[in-house]
């Protein structure tokens, strides 16, 4: 039992990753509905707020936002292009716009949108897209968003954040608020323990230590922050001891907490629901490649499209489970 | 500079002098879009010196009349109207698409003052005007926003993802202008993708449609103020124009989309347009 090495996770949680139950006991949630029921709490303290829909409300239920403030709801139908560049011409008059879609349209269909008229005059923008990952599982690929964080990733100020369960997608979503400019929030389809609470030290740009280690580090983000943990915790019982950094904020990027765990553990896995070009593993490794090139692995999707399937067997089949990052934690040590 | 709101006359004295610096800065910078810059040159002069309520020395003022040129690369009138406006010196019109000039390639609303709205990729500034003309809604402001789109730029899909909307919302403080001067970068619209019947179309899609010569001083000013204060839905004011208005041997040449003037091409343009 290594409870002592948690931080900011429920002593019940870490009871249930010591049993590696987490999935068959934690309460979890989807974290596009996090993002909704955080949307009406921010509704009400902020009145320059208002939510865009793309004909997906019912599913990320942005609809009850509507309900609460129908005033400060718009629904544009199924034309993400012309509601991104509506938010931008929002958020240019003082309006605090949360354009609300998927991860494949946010990114692909109105990256045109996103890049010029968002991104290039700095718009306050909060891009709010959910089905990120292969997950959105039974969906299939045309709605498996395994692109978007390496796209908006290239694209100048952009801030990105992939928060990993219900409570941190709450202050990710309030933080965002709160910073002036484009933020791009990233949320899963599928449910998700809840593995934390509102008491989170959530900052935007700063990676937070959620598991103490000292023989390798795992930098994950988004849902895969829960498979590193389990990952952790099977390779205690094998008497490794390993970090976990939940780094919700891919850009910018914590790079102060990437190389104080180069330098402390000697070996790094990054663990991403996303391409494995461009994202959280790309960022660490150009990182760490130009200051401290220890042993390191990149957990995240090959290159090829996933399937329709269950939420866990899709993590299992496409290399993204725990059991895939404690074997890449094992091959980066025997690399030291 | 004459003071505003300027009688037809005097716009059309303004339009003149704008056109001469499209010329001139282009010719200058040796790169741009004059044909355009000159097919819109009567509805921007009309804008900015009768018909928006603006402040020059407050480009920023929360309650002004927006003005957004989606069809961005003819940002030359655009830069032109604003320098004769007063919202920076004229001395700025030569440092076009230069570096570490305030006024870029195309518009940058971070850079230069008085411009509303980023653009320069195609169909995004209706969407942007009618996300202001929301936000004016929302907030009980009086503001309205005026958007030049180009014709070619009207074979963008999302230009009709925009005009489904705004006639949804009841936009009536959103006023498009088509520039329509039939020609684009390749070719003419007709022979490339053509759009019409397009007052059907904007009509169809519930717009108030006001169609006039776009080059008609009185004609621009009436419909203009006509849309602003029409009520229950947006107004588009197809605006039959030239592409290359005022200068003979850019008028409705396809090539002279996106080509500078020589030095004594822009004698000739200039001794024309000053005629």
């Amino acid at each position: 039992m290594t409870i002592n090495h948690y931080h900011y996770l429920h002593p019940e949680i870490c009871a249930l990753l010591a049993s590696d139950e987490l999935f068959a006991k934690a309460e979890q949630q989807p974290t596009r509905y996090s993002y909704a029921e955080a949307m009406l709490e921010l509704g009400e303290k902020n009145p320059k707020v208002v939510v865009l829909d793309a004909d997906v409300s019912k599913s990320i239920k942005t609809n009850e936002f509507a309900d609460k403030f129908p005033d400060r709801s718009f629904n544009f139908g199924i034309a993400e292009q012309n509601m991104m560049a509506a938010a931008a011409g929002m958020a240019s008059t003082g309006l605090i716009p949360y354009a609300t879609t998927y991860a494949v349209f946010a990114s692909m269909r109105a990256l045109d949108m996103v890049r010029n008229s968002i991104h290039y005059p700095k718009l306050n923008v909060k891009i709010a897209a959910s089905h990120g990952g292969i997950t959105p599982g039974p969906d299939g690929v045309t709605h498996q968003g395994q692109e978007d964080l390496s796209i908006i990733r290239t694209i100048a100020n952009s801030t990105i954040i992939a928060p990993a369960d219900p409570a941190t997608t709450k202050l990710a979503v309030w933080a965002a608020a709160e910073y002036d400019g484009p933020v791009y929030l990233s949320f899963t389809r599928d449910p998700v323990p809840a593995i934390f609470d509102l008491n989170y030290p959530f900052k935007i740009g700063q990676a937070v230590t959620v598991r103490d280690g000292s023989d390798a580090t795992i930098i994950a983000n988004r849902d895969l922050v829960v498979q590193a943990l389990i990952a952790a915790e099977h390779l205690a019982a094998k008497g490794l001891n390993v970090r976990v950094i939940d780094c919700h904020t891919l850009k910018p990027l914590d790079v102060e907490a990437v190389l104080a765990a180069a330098t402390e553990t000697g070996a790094i896995v990054t663990a991403e629901n996303n391409v494995f070009y461009g994202g959280l593993g790309s960022a660490v490794a150009e990182v760490l490649v130009e200051n401290n090139p220890i042993p390191m692995k990149r957990i995240g999707v090959q290159d090829t499209f996933a399937e329709s399937g269950p939420y866990l067997d899709l993590l299992e089949k496409y290399g993204l489970s725990a059991r895939h990052i404690a074997a890449a934690v094992k091959e980066v040590i025997e690399r030291k | 500079m004459s003071s505003t709101p300027m009688s037809v006359d005097e716009l059309e004295k303004m339009a003149v002098i704008i056109r001469c610096d499209i010329i001139d800065m282009i010719c200058t910078a040796a790169a741009g879009h004059p044909g355009g810059s000159l097919s819109a040159t009567d509805v921007v002069t009309a804008l900015y010196f009768r018909v928006m309520r603006i402040d020059p020395e407050n480009p920023d003022w929360p309650d002004r009349d927006r003005f957004i040129l989606s069809k961005g690369h003819a940002c030359p009138v655009w830069y032109a109207a604003l320098a004769e406006r007063g919202y920076f010196e004229k001395s700025h019109l030569k440092t076009l698409r230069q570096m570490g000039s305030i006024l870029q390639g195309h518009p940058d609303m971070r850079k230069t003052p008085g411009i509303d709205m980023t653009a320069g990729s195609l169909g995004h500034g209706l969407s942007a005007g009618l996300g202001m003309a929301l936000s004016a809604k929302l907030q009980q402001k009086d503001y309205h926003v005026f958007v030049v789109i180009g014709d070619g730029e009207s074979q963008e899909g999302s230009i009709w993802e925009a005009s489904m909307a705004a006639p949804r919302f009841k936009l009536d403080n959103l006023t498009a202008i088509l520039d329509y001067n039939h020609l684009q970068n390749d070719d003419s619209v007709d022979d490339i993708m053509p759009i019409h019947p397009v007052i059907d179309k904007w009509q169809a899609f519930g717009w108030n449609v006001i169609d006039i010569d776009g080059h008609e001083m009185a004609q621009v000013v009436q419909a203009l103020e006509e849309a602003k204060s029409h009520q229950g839905a947006p107004s588009i004011i197809v605006a039959n124009t030239v592409k290359g208005k005022g200068v003979s041997y850019m008028e409705n040449v396809c090539e002279w989309h996106g080509k500078a003037p020589c030095q004594d091409e822009a004698d000739q343009a200039l001794e024309e347009l000053r005629r």
